[in-house]
């Protein structure tokens, strides 16, 4: 008798998930089209002047920024409310008692939100340079990748973290929606960055991961800045990703470890029956 | 005698200041039908998920075919079927789908079209579980528990809720896994349900186990005797009426004998001799029910 490998078990993990993310229309509405209608929005409310002080046109700036506002809503929200779901519907209870081993399905659906992730940023950039005009600069682009992968794993664990934390499905949309979307507008996803925010705004910003993701995402966009992006120092307009990643990988490390201890797979606490 | 699939010593399960199983001890047999037994709360459903791994123990040693269920991962998974109470279905799957997924985790699965066949859901193939019934959903669980082609299958109150007729036919399919050689936990609070799969049947009652038997001789019901009542014209005087009969209320009088004929014979003729008739003369061996609320009255 022959055991199904770990990776084929892992494949047949990923397959479940990618069938159910597409056949539940509203987590991939929320995914993919609703950042791209924000980048609509804002290209026509904006029109496509430069801002400043970036010095770069509004799309060049909305179509990173929305890109990583679609990844995080992916691997957030919908990683969060979906893995809830699951609990909730005894799903992940029954799985836990087939031989899939729970750290590989956890893996299969992480894997299969972060898939959705990147083509939800693919999706976006490539609207962006079709139909807005935004440029690519191909020494950034592993920079850019490299960022999306550490953003995205950052995120997942905290959507982990949210899963772990939330009494029930109902609680989790407003929990994923009551710390990510103020965020997005202090982080330079929804408004460009401006000499006049306030500056406790700016050190509250600067302690939470968005906007590490959105600026290090971004500054691959950016022509005004120089150098492939593998650096520590952005002095003298240096594309430097590696303090960015820094923070969202202490956010990532540490919102995981809390995770792993919390998680349950069962809906309600342990009673008696 | 055959090999224990299950034993049991002396477990112990405690949710904070509440022992919800306090000392079981049992061993199941390969290739037996076993029903645990027991009213709501009684215990059942928190000791079958200390044997599936899905609990973990306070006290005691559990061995199922051969492991330690709280160590036993991925190689004991891959020799038992659970049926879990409740649910744990994506609705968006299909029905082909959700049982081709089980499949694909186990070394030596079922044919898949055969499963569904064998559940009757063969139109419901490629249904997403959503718009199953409850009585379809509960099928495809079964078929979820089999297609791995488990050595041990736990069916956790496998027809709750179910109509009188779902649950026939849930129990020709318990049968028909019996059939397989399989041995099978199953858990019921229906009397008549481990009455009619079971080949042996441990009544459980506050965590505890109370009786242990096949469905003839559980609580001794072999050794009890029959119940005959009557009721006698009113006004009747009881003088002369042979033992064991009393009067037991709203006008009935009852006795219980080991020698039912001679009794009704004696019984008869004190009638006859009085010239009245016996309203509702009954004769009725003991009834597993009786036996169960005996067992587990609080």
């Amino acid at each position: 008798m022959t055991r199904p490998s770990l990776l084929r078990l892992f494949l047949v993990q990923f397959g479940a998930e990618q069938r159910l993310f597409w056949r539940s229309p509203i987590a991939a509405f929320f995914s993919v089209i609703f950042p791209l209608l924000m980048l609509l929005t804002f290209a026509a409310l904006f029109g496509n002047d430069r801002i400043t002080p970036l010095g770069v046109t509004a799309s060049q700036f909305y179509a990173p920024a929305l890109a990583v506002y679609g990844a995080v809503s992916t691997v957030y929200w919908n990683l969060s409310m979906s893995l809830v779901t699951s609990r909730e519907l005894g799903v992940l209870k029954r799985i836990r008692g087939t031989p899939m081993p729970p750290w590989l399905m956890l893996g299969g659906r992480l894997t299969s939100s972060a898939w959705v992730a990147l083509l939800a940023v693919i999706l976006m950039v490539t609207i962006g340079v079709l139909g807005y005009g935004v440029a690519l600069y191909p020494r950034t682009l592993a920079a850019a990748f490299v960022t999306f992968l550490v953003g995205v794993s950052c995120f997942a664990a905290l959507g982990c973290l949210i899963a772990a934390l939330s009494p029930n499905a109902n609680a989790t949309p407003p929990m994923a929606a009551a710390t990510l979307v103020p965020l997005a507008f202090i982080s330079e996803v929804f408004i460009p960055p401006s000499a006049s925010s306030a500056s406790w705004l700016t050190t509250v910003a600067d302690f939470f991961p968005l906007k590490h993701f959105a600026r290090a995402f971004s500054g691959a966009f950016n022509p005004t800045l120089h150098g492939s992006g593998f650096a520590w120092s952005d002095a003298g307009a240096t594309y430097a990703i590696l303090p960015h990643l820094a923070v969202m990988a202490v956010w990532g490390i540490a919102g995981g470890v809390l995770a792993v201890r919390l998680f349950r797979w069962e809906p309600r606490p342990e009673k008696v029956r | 005698m055959s090999v224990a699939a299950v034993t049991v010593e002396n477990v112990v399960k405690r949710y904070g200041g509440v022992t919800a199983v306090d000392g079981v001890s049992l061993t199941i047999a390969e290739g037996e039908v076993f029903a645990l037994l027991g009213p709501n709360g009684a215990g059942k459903t928190s000791l079958v998920e200390i044997l599936e791994g899905h609990r973990r123990r306070d006290g005691g040693n559990v061995r199922v075919l051969g492991f330690d269920p709280a160590s036993g991962g991925r190689t004991m998974r891959e020799r038992i079927g659970i049926v879990l109470q409740e649910g744990g279905l994506e609705g968006e799957l299909t029905v082909v789908e959700t049982v081709r997924y089980h499949a694909s985790l186990f070394p030596r699965p079922k044919d898949v079209d055969d499963v569904i066949r064998v559940v009757g859901l063969e139109e419901k193939r490629r249904s997403q579980v959503r718009l199953l019934s409850g009585g379809q959903r509960r099928r495809l669980e079964l078929a979820l528990g089999v297609v791995g082609d488990p050595d041990l299958i736990f069916l956790d109150e496998p027809t709750t809720g179910f109509d009188p007729s779902a649950r026939r036919q849930a129990w020709d399919l318990v049968r028909a896994l019996r059939g397989f050689g399989k041995t099978i936990v199953l858990t019921t609070h229906y009397m008549d349900e481990a009455q009619a799969l079971a080949d042996r049947i441990a009544v459980i009652a506050r965590g505890r186990i109370v009786a242990e038997g096949t469905p003839a001789t559980l609580g001794d019901r072999h050794l009890r005797g029959a119940r005959v009542r009557f009721r006698p014209p009113e006004g009747t005087s009881l003088d002369g009426l042979p033992a064991p009969f009393v009067p037991s209320g709203s006008g009935w009088v009852e006795g219980e004998t080991k020698a039912p004929t001679e009794t009704l014979h004696a019984v008869t003729a004190w009638a006859l001799a009085r010239g009245i008739e016996l309203d509702g003369l009954t004769v009725m061996p003991p009834s597993l029910e009786d036996v169960y609320l005996d067992l587990t009255r609080t």
